[in-house]
């Protein structure tokens, strides 16, 4: 059991954690957020691990991890 | 389920003004992780450059005091000398570091200042723009060498770290990466190493961090890190340069 969380407003979209994520869980949101990006979502909760690497690539630090 | 990673409490909850997939964000959290493991917070003393990084004390939960371009080293000798119980560091950027501020830099790490310095490498002037740096790579494109740097007209990169290595005063000296999750735990852990070398007096520590910089690059985040690791570091190898620590 794992999952991550995105604060979907503070996201610019840059993808680095979707090419981070080695399960190919995170992917980009539909809609915009405030500033104009399609957020990472995760998509598949199931398939998280928890591993963090999304954590760790992500510039702007606006991702949680919880296993 | 119990939260694992979640923003340091040494980086304030304020958004980054970087531009999307811009290296310096997880450098800034490496390093408020660092500072937090150690438990030095309420201790330490920044010393912001003139750049990208240059809102430092927006993002650091600490004290952050912000020098003129190129002189973070001298302020920060300032800081340690007459604060011998703070933890002082620098964080500075490439046009900061190794061109307007060479002199600087170089005197601060001959005599072996008991400090931290993180070098952000991104190849380029990132806060102006994009003109080619000291560092810059022989073929790259700015806006300043449209047709690729040119040794014969520019001169070679400057290998910062290598210089620094052989001024007998310095004591450890590591070039780091973040442009995957594994280099970005291997940087972590020469930041947290260059605190912790201040922490026991051991004297000048200085980490290179080789960054990307997708806007200025004129790349995607994800081409941009892809080029880190194809071309960036085959000039700018990646290892502890020098360790006179133990």
């Amino acid at each position: 059991m794992a999952k991550i969380t995105v604060n979907n407003n503070r996201c610019k979209g840059c993808g680095l954690c979707i090419n981070a994520c080695p399960k190919k869980c995170i992917a980009f949101s539909d809609e915009l957020n405030k500033i104009g990006y399609h957020y990472a979502v995760l998509k598949n909760e199931k398939d998280c691990i928890g591993c963090g690497f999304c954590y760790q690539i992500c510039p702007d630090v606006c991702i949680e991890v919880f296993r | 389920m119990e939260k694992i990673f979640s923003r340091p409490k040494a980086l304030k909850d304020n958004p980054l003004s970087y531009c999307p997939g811009c290296g310096h964000g997880i450098i800034h959290r490496l390093v408020a992780e660092a500072i937090d493991e150690l438990g030095i917070r309420e201790r330490t003393i920044a010393v912001a450059p003139v750049g990208c990084a240059v809102f430092a004390y927006d993002y650091f939960n600490f004290d952050t005091t912000e020098a003129p371009h190129g002189r973070p080293p001298a302020v920060a000798t300032g800081i340690k000398r007459t604060n011998p119980d703070k933890i002082v560091f620098t964080y500075q950027g490439d046009g900061d570091l190794a061109a307007i501020g060479t002199a600087e830099t170089i005197h601060c790490a001959n005599r072996g200042e008991n400090i931290t310095v993180i070098f952000v490498n991104n190849a380029n002037y990132g806060m102006t723009g994009g003109q080619m740096a000291p560092t810059t790579l022989i073929g790259q494109v700015t806006e300043t060498t449209p047709f690729g740097r040119d040794p014969l007209r520019e001169g070679y990169p400057i290998k910062v770290a290598e210089l620094l290595a052989n001024l007998e005063a310095t004591k450890y000296i590591e070039r780091v990466t973040v442009f995957d999750a594994p280099h970005i735990i291997q940087a972590k852990k020469a930041i947290k190493k260059a605190f912790q070398n201040q922490v026991e007096g051991k004297g000048y520590s200085f980490i290179e961090v080789i960054s990307h910089c997708p806007v200025d690059w004129g790349k995607t985040p994800l081409e941009s890190v892809k080029w880190v690791e194809d071309v960036f570091l085959k000039t700018f190898p990646l290892g502890v340069i020098k360790d006179t620590t133990k």
